[in-house]
């Protein structure tokens, strides 16, 4: 038998915006940023950390929002892929993964891509395997993951290109 | 396609999806991503024995939750939705008995669903299901495919005599006489892994009844919905007319969300009750335990060749894993059928015996999974077709080549007596085996096999049905349409609106649509606008499966872009006083045919046609918009070929696979977006790799599925997979005007057998063989003698 949910007051930044709620302590991140916040960009694959379709930004750092209950998020700043749009890393990866048709039902896509921008933005060009390598922990049912990695690739080109402006 | 369409423009080009940027932005909407006024979230409570009666169950603590709104046992949700029978009449002599929505008085499977809660939260639904509590009397379980098909086994449906559900055999010519007068013969027992679809999405639905009109509405992310429509309306006795269903984003599919599942009919049955909006998605471990499985064969296989290599006979037996019932409404025997039905299938021997056979069982249950029954009929074809070649030191390649069905023998009956149009076996596999340079790999085989280095190549041919008629369901009494329609319109902007009754889960069927529209229509394919997955504004048809969106709905497209076009042509000469033969549409103006001036556009057209009619000429309406319609009743379905390779590394001390590349070459006819064709091809195939390496629901024998979990259950990630080289031979069906046949489950027909082939042929020294998938490191270290 479960006493009834605790409740907690949180204080973070989603997005580049403050935002302040009670939440459940059981509640993970995923279902907050997803029922309470209305960011559904992220979505929940196996809410057991394996499939990689909640990964947001936490701090800066690729996290399974699955993973991660709300309250631990207090006074954390996350990126979720509608906040990611700024980034120069993102331009690119958006523009390469609909350029080589690099996905299909889009439900792995958002997390794909903000853990793909980790990857372009380490400025040195990967290798496909280093690329597959840090995709790994992100499944894609869908593509056969090659055009991903092909659009990967080519962001970390346009990314590194010396000379180019990426503002 | 005719000297009049505009074919040059859009088909055959490997165009940027439209509308992917709205995905690439997280701005996808499916079915979890919906929400209603005043919604309510359901939970299930779930049978934890694979078999057992239910003596009582006491909702009393459940209902006074926090938060619970209504909770509903099998025995409440009967009275309204009916049960339903998966059986088909397509599969003659299949049994299978009523099912509920929710189990009454005995469940059959772990997961099976029991009592369905409704509450403000999914939490609260979750919390006062533990509060329920179910009086079980354990039964003995039967979970094995071979125990339940022998006398005496428990018995599933006391109303029947046996676990028997479905049988099957197959006899052509004389295999007992060709087995007698081979040179050699070689025989396996292969086993194929029960798998999942595990779309990435699981099973989802929103209903939502409006008392004021009597309208049921449902968001369900599937793949069909006015099938679903019918199937609701039939379960719940609801008018056609009442009943919407809309598909939103779908987060992959496969075959999987074209069934009726009892916990999604429970959610209706609860909006229905409490006639306020409810939700239900299934979680992983709901998903691994109740969506329907496939795959999962023991084939008992024989092959007689003679000297020269030539295939004289096969002789095959087929136990396939089943579940406790039939899936509704396509009975899940199509998995078997298409196995015994497909052996052998590229190849002209004429000597074939089969026999299927399948049992009730307690587990999940069957349905479908892309492309059907093929994945395992080509692994045991070809897997014996290499044994063949090795045992008479002929090259597997060329083994081939002397027994495909010849160019010129077209159409050319199968031994299950389907009809084949038109392949190209051989054309496929000479690009295939320049594409992969044959002979350089074999050559760097041998070297490095010197060297202590174990790789192996491996190939598959396979053939594959497509685009099929009516025989397959409709016939059988399923209500799922054969047919598709497209209804074009244009606009007052000089825009086009295509709706058309297939849907999109991510395969790129809206851009096939607008491909074809623009091309056909001379429009720039921005000014498209494609509608698909809703009841009330799609025209009536059968929805994506089977392989059938292009070369179903995309001939209805064609049909209709040149229908409207006509009438647009004919409209224009009206107005231009010319004649419909000397003018075209080009970039969304009417021009001249001889030397292309722009006559009118298509915007002032339409803004005539529309705000100033009064200007026509007295007696003359132009039509705007039209439907049309095909279905394709030329062949049962039509056939695609192809061919895969995969190159492979085995470390004979750990007995780890490393897929080093896969190569595909396959035909399926005219082309509309080489792009997407590839990416349907490299996903299928990844699918087959992971059937080949990784992927197996194992049940322990008590009836429990016992790695329910992404941790447990593997399927390919980045890392583990190759690059995967794709060719194409473009042979069009006389079928169609368009000529396209399915491409969407080609990718996944060969790669298991091909990485088996692959596998045995690097083990090859060793004289070890295998015939069992998911090749695990300790199956190929038990064949190795190590383990």
């Amino acid at each position: 038998m479960h006493e009834p949910a605790e409740t907690v007051t949180i204080d973070l930044t989603v997005n580049g915006e403050r935002v302040t709620r009670g939440v459940a302590v059981r509640q993970h991140l995923a279902d907050f940023l997803r029922g309470e916040l209305g960011f559904t960009g992220t979505h929940l694959g196996c809410e057991h950390g394996v499939c990689g379709a909640c990964t947001v930004n936490l701090d800066g750092r690729l996290v399974r929002s699955c993973l991660v209950l709300a309250v631990q998020a207090d006074g954390c700043a996350v990126e979720t892929i509608e906040g990611a749009g700024g980034r120069e890393a993102m331009r690119l990866l958006q523009a390469e993964f609909h350029k080589h048709n690099a996905a299909q039902c889009g439900f792995c896509t958002p997390a794909m891509l903000l853990t793909a921008a980790a990857l372009v933005e380490q400025q040195a060009v990967p290798s496909r395997e280093e690329i597959r390598g840090h995709l790994s922990g992100n499944l894609c049912r869908c593509t056969g993951y090659q055009a991903i990695v092909d659009a990967v690739e080519a962001a970390c080109v346009a990314h590194a290109a010396p000379g180019e402006s990426h503002s | 396609m005719t000297a009049g369409d505009n074919a040059a423009s859009y088909i055959g080009r490997a165009l940027p999806r439209t509308g992917l940027n709205r995905l690439l932005n997280g701005q996808g909407q499916y079915v979890d991503d919906l929400t209603r006024p005043r919604m309510l979230h359901a939970a299930i409570l779930r049978s934890p024995h694979a078999h057992a009666k239910i003596l009582s169950i006491d909702a009393g603590d459940a209902k006074a939750a926090p938060g619970v709104v209504c909770v509903m046992t099998g025995e409440d949700v009967a009275k309204i939705c009916a049960p339903w029978v998966g059986a088909l009449g397509t599969a003659p002599g299949m049994k299978s008995p009523q099912q509920y929505a929710l189990a009454v008085d005995r469940v059959r499977y772990q997961g099976e669903p029991v009592v369905a809660i409704a509450a403000q939260t999914r939490a609260q639904a979750e919390d006062a299901a533990e509060r329920i509590r179910i009086e079980w009397e354990e039964l003995p379980v039967v979970a094995d495919e071979e125990e339940a098909l022998k006398p005496g086994a428990p018995l599933l449906h006391p109303e029947y005599d046996s676990n028997i559900c479905y049988e099957q055999t197959i006899n052509v010519g004389d295999a007992a006489g060709a087995f007698a007068g081979a040179a050699a013969v070689v025989e396996a027992t292969f086993r194929t892994g029960r798998h999942t679809h595990m779309s990435l999405e699981p099973r989802g639905i929103v209903a939502e009844f409006s008392s004021g009109d009597g309208q049921l509405t449902v968001w369900h992310g599937g793949q069909s919905p006015h099938m679903m429509q019918s199937l609701i309306g039939l379960l719940f006795g609801l008018p056609e007319s009442q009943v919407r269903v809309i598909v939103p984003d779908v987060g992959g599919s496969f075959g999987l969300k074209i069934q009726i599942f009892g916990d999604e009919m429970a959610a209706i049955a609860l909006a229905l009750e409490t006639k306020r909006p409810v939700k239900f998605v299934a979680d992983r471990l709901e998903a691994f335990q109740t969506d329907v499985h496939a795959r999962g064969h023991r084939v008992r296989a024989r092959m007689a060749v003679s000297a020269s290599g030539e295939v004289l006979g096969m002789d095959v037996d087929d136990i396939q894993t089943f579940g406790p019932f039939g899936s509704y409404p396509r009975a899940g025997v199509g998995e078997g059928r298409q196995v015994i039905g497909l052996i052998g299938g590229p190849y002209r021997n004429r000597n074939y015996t089969a026999r299927l056979r399948v049992a009730f069982q307690n587990k999940g249950l069957i349905g479908p999974y892309r492309a059907v029954g093929h994945p395992v009929a080509c692994l045991v074809t070809e897997a014996l077709i290499e044994r063949a070649a090795r045992k008479l030191g002929i090259d597997p390649a060329e083994m081939r080549r002397r027994n495909y069905i010849p160019d010129d023998a077209y159409p050319w009956k199968l031994n299950s007596g389907a009809m084949v149009e038109n392949l190209s076996q051989a054309a496929a596999l000479d690009k295939l085996l320049r594409r992969m340079d044959y002979n350089a790999l074999r050559a760097e085989q041998t070297l490095l096999r010197a060297k202590g280095i174990h790789r192996g190549i491996g190939l598959a041919s396979f053939i594959e049905m497509t685009t099929p008629s009516s025989g397959v369901y409709g016939e059988g009494g399923a209500p799922i349409a054969a047919q598709d329609a497209c209804s074009m319109r244009l606009n007052a902007g000089g825009s086009v609106s295509c709706a058309v009754s297939v849907t999109d889960t991510g395969q790129g069927t809206s851009m096939m649509v607008g491909q074809i529209a623009a091309s056909v229509l001379g429009v720039p394919l921005e000014r498209v606008r494609v509608m698909l997955g809703d009841t009330d504004t799609m025209p009536y048809g059968g929805g994506n499966w089977g392989s059938r969106g292009t070369g179903v709905a995309g001939e209805a497209v064609l049909l209709a872009s040149r229908a409207l076009r006509d009438n647009i042509l004919a409209y224009a000469a009206t107005l231009l006083q010319s004649s419909a033969d000397a003018l075209e549409i080009r970039n969304g103006e009417v021009c001249n045919r001889s030397d292309g001036a722009a006559r009118i556009s298509l915007a002032e057209l339409a803004q005539l046609a529309y705000f100033r009619p009064g200007r026509l000429p007295p007696g003359f309406t132009p039509e705007l918009m039209v439907t049309r319609s095909y279905a394709q009743r030329d062949y049962g379905s039509l056939f695609t070929n192809g061919v895969h390779a995969s190159y492979v590394e085995v470390d004979p001390v750990t007995g780890e696979v490393k897929l080093l590349r896969h190569w595909v070459v396959e035909d399926c006819g005219t082309i509309i977006n080489p792009m997407l064709v590839d990416e349907q091809i490299r996903g299928g195939a990844v699918q087959g790799l992971g059937a080949a390496l990784y992927e197996e629901c194992i049940y322990t024998p008590e009836g429990q599925l016992g790695n329910a979990s992404l941790a447990d259950y593997l399927v390919p990630m980045a890392g583990e997979m190759p690059d995967i080289d794709v060719g194409h031979i473009e042979t069009p069906t006389k079928a169609s005007n368009l000529g396209a046949k399915g491409a969407g489950e080609a990718g996944v027909a060969g790669a298991s057998g091909a990485v088996l082939n692959a596998v045995n042929d690097a083990l090859a020294p060793f004289g070890a063989e295998l015939s069992e998938i998911p090749l695990t490191p300790e199956r190929i270290l038990r064949a190795l003698g190590k383990v």
